[in-house]
């Protein structure tokens, strides 16, 4: 594919300019940067997320600035140590539900006929099973525990990337780079590890976003329920041990409005780098934008209709 | 009419593949699935309510073949087997019990939201760059990060607990006996408002994003333009021309998004006690009641593959094409 010749910024580097360039996904980053970090050294600075701290349900004070639950636990110290497990199960399941995805939709696209046809119904059916639902029946089955919750999400997930990427695969697969690669006489192989996925890269990354919103937010779901191991300490376990202790009808607001709104802030965070990159990625946004602004210098309103503009 | 059947039969083999799911799972546990299914009854289920389930689930001697039939033979009859928690009255009772409410919930809920989420779009690409267009897609965006269930919880707290607005659960007072009079009616309406409010608040974002997207493509397009150099009315540009076209990913998505939102809505009804399949689904997982979990299972799936049949004909109507039998 590439025809590049010149030599040109590595990959990192050109995604690290872009996001820089951008507000909406610098924005993201940096949101998410605060939360890794959060889940990568936070849990050294509260403490012991279990230990019985104080008075149960006090409100947030200057010795426990996020409250007390329901046990007597300091909610901050658990918000913290629940990070590191939420953010981690998200992003394991976001990456495996994409590299899922990406075989079976790449497979299903590439190889056409029979393959096609039955690897389409496969995920075509997934898409239309109910995910939660199902998502209970099979964790109820087996151990509880973030194994069990990883593949639960999984299972629940692939189908939406593999359709996305099948699509697209069909799409890659009939231009002219691929065809003289066949002329060529590349395998398979090499074409679609070569010549297809490095042209869906851009793809990928935003699935992979995608995907982490939908396995931190369908986890905190599950383990709300109390499907997961309610004795470790996570976001979505925090959530339910507040509605066990009914902490609504006492009024204990601190209890579960700070664990929501830092599953939002995450999934936000990611979103607002997804549509970044779609404006970095997608080069009629880019054109339209700097075409837009031309016009504004010149002094012209800009019409309604999506503008047409030309390269270079 | 090759399209409707071609779709029917998709949901026929959607539903086998669920049924079979349901089946496999129990035999999917570490160890001997009966023995490992039956201790956990032990002392709380009568002898024979214990062979009654046994028999439903096919978990006897014959062959994995033969048990399977067994399975589906019983599924085909209604019989789901003897919930647990609610012993000893049969899944299949249990679940109806709650049907209505969930239906009536998530059902309410996916077409307000679909149809105000759709108008908004449509009225942001039209006036792109004004204030809905800058305000409202990203509010809404950020809204639909949030947990469903969380800001049920948020609004239960704030407008429920705290201001006192609306009532703090259930489907209607305890105090009322169902029935078409008006004051029931009116109570039903009153304890769905937050239910329904949160469920929607949370998924109109992505109507909203998609209509808005497609919209903005469409009405870029030559036959918009002809449309308006015709000198019609914007009204009927934008809606008899445009909309029209542009919705069609919409509706294509409103399939697919049935089952999400009845997920969301599942956990809604929780923080609600409100009495639907959310809240018998909570029940089976804390009483691990089996039979109950994996009934509500099949009868949501069946509802929902049901739910999009229906959508398939509303594509039918919507796009001529595939009333044409073209691809």
């Amino acid at each position: 594919m590439s025809a590049v010749t010149t030599p040109r910024t590595t990959g990192a580097a050109v995604w690290w300019m872009a996001i820089r360039r951008d507000r909406k996904a610098s924005v993201g980053a940096v949101l998410l940067a605060l939360f890794v970090l959060v889940a990568l050294g936070g849990p050294w600075l509260v403490g012991d997320p279990d230990a019985l701290v104080g008075i149960p349900l006090q409100p947030p004070s200057a010795s426990h600035w996020l409250g007390t639950t329901g046990q007597g636990q300091d909610v901050l110290a658990q918000l913290v140590v629940g990070t590191r497990v939420s953010l981690a199960i998200g992003f394991a399941v976001g990456l495996v539900v994409v590299l899922v995805g990406a075989l079976v939709g790449v497979t299903a696209g590439f190889c056409g006929g029979r393959v096609d046809a039955l690897l389409s119904l496969l995920f075509n059916v997934f898409l239309v099973i109910p995910g939660l639902p199902l998502a209970i029946v099979i964790a109820a089955y087996l151990p509880s525990g973030p194994l069990t919750l990883g593949l639960v999400l999984v299972v629940t997930g692939w189908a939406w990337n593999a359709r996305v990427v099948r699509a697209q695969t069909l799409s890659i697969r009939a231009r002219d780079f691929v065809a003289a690669a066949t002329v060529a006489g590349e395998s398979n192989f090499r074409i679609v590890t070569r010549e297809i996925l490095p042209n869906m890269t851009s793809l990928l990354v935003a699935q992979v976003i995608g995907s982490t919103v939908y396995a931190i937010g369908a986890q905190v779901g599950l383990e709300f329920l109390g499907l997961g191991d309610v004795s470790r300490t996570t976001w979505g376990t925090n959530l339910y041990w507040a509605q066990n202790d009914a902490a609504l009808l006492t009024g204990a607001w601190w209890t579960f409005a700070p664990t929501g709104l830092c599953v939002a802030l995450v999934g936000f965070g990611l979103t607002l780098l997804n549509s970044g990159f779609d404006e970095i990625t997608n080069p009629r946004l880019q054109l339209e934008r700097a075409w837009r602004a031309h016009l504004r210098r010149r002094g012209h309103e800009p019409g309604r209709s999506t503008p047409v503009v030309r390269h270079g | 009419m090759r399209y409707i059947l071609r779709r029917l039969g998709f949901y026929m083999i959607a539903a086998w593949v669920a049924l079979t799911l349901n089946f496999f799972l129990p035999r999917l546990m570490p160890g001997d699935p009966a023995t490992a299914l039956f201790a956990r009854f032990r002392g709380r289920l009568a002898p024979e309510a214990m062979q009654a389930l046994r028999e439903t689930f096919g978990l006897t001697d014959a062959s994995l073949f033969g048990q399977y039939f067994t399975y589906l033979a019983h599924v085909a009859k209604g019989d789901f087997g003897v919930s647990v928690a609610y012993f000893p009255a049969p899944v299949s009772e249990v679940i109806a019990t709650g049907l209505f409410w969930t239906l009536f919930l998530a059902g309410t809920a996916v077409v307000v939201s679909f149809v105000i989420g759709t108008l908004i779009g449509i009225a942001s690409a039209w006036w792109r760059h004004g204030w809905i267009d800058t305000v409202l897609p990203s509010t809404f965006a950020f809204l639909g990060a949030f947990p469903y269930f969380w800001l049920a919880m948020v609004a239960l707290y704030g407008l429920g607990f705290t201001l006192g607005w609306f009532p703090l659960g259930h489907a209607y007072g305890d105090d009322l006996t169902p029935g078409f009079s008006v004051t029931f009616l009116a109570d039903v309406v009153r304890h769905a408002v937050l239910p329904v409010g949160t469920v929607v608040l949370a998924t109109l974002g992505g109507w909203l994003l998609t209509m808005r997207n497609t919209m903005i493509t469409v009405l870029g397009s030559d036959y918009v333009n002809l449309a308006r150099a015709k000198g019609l009315s914007p009204t009927r540009v934008v809606l008899r021309y445009a909309a029209r076209n542009a919705l069609l990913p919409s509706v294509t998505g409103f399939g697919m998004a049935l089952g999400f939102v009845l997920g969301g809505s599942l956990l809604t009804e929780i923080v609600f006690s409100y009495p639907g399949q959310g809240y018998l689904l909570v029940q089976a997982v804390r009483n691990q009641d089996y039979p109950l979990m994996q009934g509500i299972f099949l009868v949501i799936t069946l509802a929902v593959l049901g739910a999009n049949w229906l959508v398939d004909l509303v594509y039918l109507w919507l796009d001529p094409r595939t009333r044409e039998g073209k691809s």
